[in-house]
């Protein structure tokens, strides 16, 4: 992980947006100095942030037995990493691949169907006058306030009379709304897309639905990867919501797989597999941190966009 | 100024083509955010009962809600944890955040990355990760005693619980709440900086006087999702309970609670008035900061 970070950092400065918008103040006579206090003091915050990974991806490499008797921060004499990965994948007839598959269904759907959903409705709500649209404002903004977990019974009532509990469409469907995504969008869209060029677009005979695939979608593309990433991770670690909707061991996705595991220690004559627990996680968290450091340049640059307000 | 304001809306004619983009999250909007909280308020009249049925009973249940003293414990604990663990964590954010855009830090991109990392880890692994650290047995608290010959306190007694889990909900979003901070600073025009180095201001006056008045409005919107958050605390108590089941019971927060009193008690309708309850509070409580926060200095 550690080379990970490395070589993004090496490389990514030169290409990435962000540097060069900075670069005129670093040029400046009279910069400010590079501190080392500053970055010592700073670095505590870094070293909080990054120890529970760097245990982690110790664990991970540690028999059950490793684990009772080596200290944390350091290896024990035997290295069972690939051992470890082995046995969670093949471990109850391999269910951490079902709950892997699982996961990247809710994920590629569910968060692929937010991201679009939120691109349509940040697109209308930055570029067209439309009946309704302060309602619209009102309503999504007043439900954002309300919370999640106020709205979870009576959901899973309702898809439970519509048989829809104990399906994947139970963990899909409300995944489906990002209200942040789409406020985000709304923002980025009224920066980014020139009224002008859609005009343009018009008089040269383009539909609405083409106008907006053809000119709009590619200005929309930095917004688009943050709120990609965004509900990526909101679906990849949702936990509450399929906790109450399913039952089925099988469409569990991960987090509720791991959860499983752990709960297992504790049921009478269930068996104890720590290493397993941790390797899992290390397993589960794994793609969504290569996911954010390769799109850094992506959703930083989105993000920053979303921010800027006058 | 704010980003609770929408972008001013580029003037055309009305027309209803805007619908056709937005009319899928409207109805999928309906589907679960409107239709669920009708039904939670409907739900919430009723009783049901295993001798009479299902009868309507009007406020009752909210009446029960308001005398319920295991719910306003759980209240209560949640207060003390917003009240504690969310100053801690955006103090550090900003901080760091402040640290980082001052450009005196070395390895800045470095930091800024790394210290966002734990947003990308779930609740679950977060939680089982530090749960397991938090234990005496495979745990660095028992490593710690091992090598010092100490016996520390155990992070998941009655008494620190609730501390354990400020500092994992710190972990997890100390990253996140910087980054937000992070990038308000970075669209603070650069001319206010030079103007107050022309006039002699130090970096501490930079700070108070520019760069904390110009990114209100994200300590504001941090403030809020926080706020929210701490309310709605469920994951990490939940999943911690099977490291700690004497510490943490299953009316340790009013999320927990109505959880436990639905899925466990059977009790659909008072468990949907409890939410609701719980709703109207948090809703309160994120309008009073709001209205604080836009207030100051304004």
């Amino acid at each position: 992980m550690t080379t990970t970070t490395g070589s993004v950092r090496n490389t990514a400065p030169p290409k990435s947006p962000a540097p060069r918008l900075r670069s005129p103040r670093a040029a400046r006579p009279g910069r400010p100095r590079r501190s080392v206090l500053l970055t010592v003091l700073t670095g505590v915050v870094l070293v909080y942030s990054l120890l529970p990974l760097v245990w982690l991806l110790i664990s991970a490499t540690k028999s059950q037995q490793g684990l009772a008797r080596s200290f944390g921060l350091w290896f024990d004499r035997d290295f069972d990493l690939w051992h470890n990965i082995g046995t969670t994948f093949t471990y109850q007839d391999g269910v951490f691949g079902r709950w892997l598959l699982n996961t990247l269904l809710y994920v590629v759907v569910g968060a692929g169907g937010a991201t679009f959903l939120a691109v349509l409705g940040g697109y209308a709500l930055a570029k067209f006058a439309f009946p309704g649209k302060r309602a619209v404002f009102a309503v999504v903004i007043g439900a954002v306030a309300v919370p999640g977990t106020a709205l979870a019974v009576p959901t899973f009532l309702m898809f439970s009379k519509m048989g829809l509990t104990d399906t994947p469409w139970a963990v899909i469907i409300p995944s489906l709304i990002s209200p942040f995504g789409l406020y985000l969008m709304w923002v980025f869209a009224t920066e980014a897309i020139p009224t002008e060029l859609m005009e343009a677009a018009r008089i040269d005979g383009a539909s609405e639905l083409r106008t907006f695939f053809q000119v709009a979608l590619p200005l929309l593309a930095p917004g688009t990867v943050t709120v990609l990433l965004f509900t990526m991770v909101a679906t990849w670690n949702n936990y509450f919501l399929p906790l109450i909707m399913l039952k089925d061991p099988d469409w569990y996705p991960l987090t509720l797989g791991l959860d499983s595991w752990n709960k297992q220690a504790q049921t009478a004559g269930g068996e104890a597999i720590p290493h397993l627990v941790l390797t899992g996680s290390l397993l589960t968290i794994v793609p969504l941190i290569a996911a954010f450091l390769l799109l850094q340049k992506y959703w930083q640059s989105g993000l920053s966009a979303g921010s800027v307000k006058e | 100024m704010t980003t609770l304001q929408p972008p001013v809306a580029v003037r055309r004619r009305r027309s209803w083509t805007g619908w056709g983009f937005i009319g899928p999250f409207v109805l999928v909007f309906a589907l679960v955010f409107l239709a669920p909280l009708a039904y939670s308020v409907y739900l919430s009249l009723f009783r049901t009962q295993l001798i009479g049925g299902t009868t309507f009973v009007g406020l009752d249940n909210y009446q029960q809600a308001l005398q319920d003293s295991q719910f306003w414990e759980g209240v209560a604990r949640v207060g003390l944890f917003l009240l504690i663990q969310v100053p801690i964590m955006l103090g550090i954010a900003l901080l760091v955040a402040l640290a980082i855009d001052s450009g005196r830090l070395y390895g800045k991109d470095f930091f800024r990355i790394t210290v966002f990392l734990p947003y990308a880890v779930p609740a679950v692994v977060a939680t089982l990760m530090w749960g397991f650290m938090y234990g005496t047995r495979y745990g660095l608290v028992g490593d710690l005693d091992d090598a010092l010959g100490t016996k520390l306190p155990d992070p998941l007694s009655a008494d620190l619980v609730l501390a354990s889990i400020g500092n994992i909900v710190t972990w997890e979003f100390v990253g996140y709440n910087m980054l937000i901070f992070f990038a308000a600073l970075r669209v603070v025009p650069h001319s206010l900086y030079e103007a107050a180095e022309i006039d002699g201001a130090g970096q501490w006056r930079v700070i108070t006087a520019i760069k904390l008045p110009a990114i209100r409005g994200a300590l504001v919107i941090a403030t809020i999702f926080s706020v929210i958050g701490s309310f709605q605390l469920f994951n990490e108590p939940a999943i911690l309970q099977k490291l700690a089941p004497n510490a943490i019971t299953t009316d340790y927060t009013p999320n927990f609670y109505t959880y436990s009193l639905s899925f466990a008690g059977q009790q659909q309708n008072y468990s949907a008035t409890v939410a609701i309850v719980m709703g109207v509070i948090t809703m309160i409580v994120a309008y009073v900061v709001q209205l604080r926060g836009m207030r100051k200095g304004a």
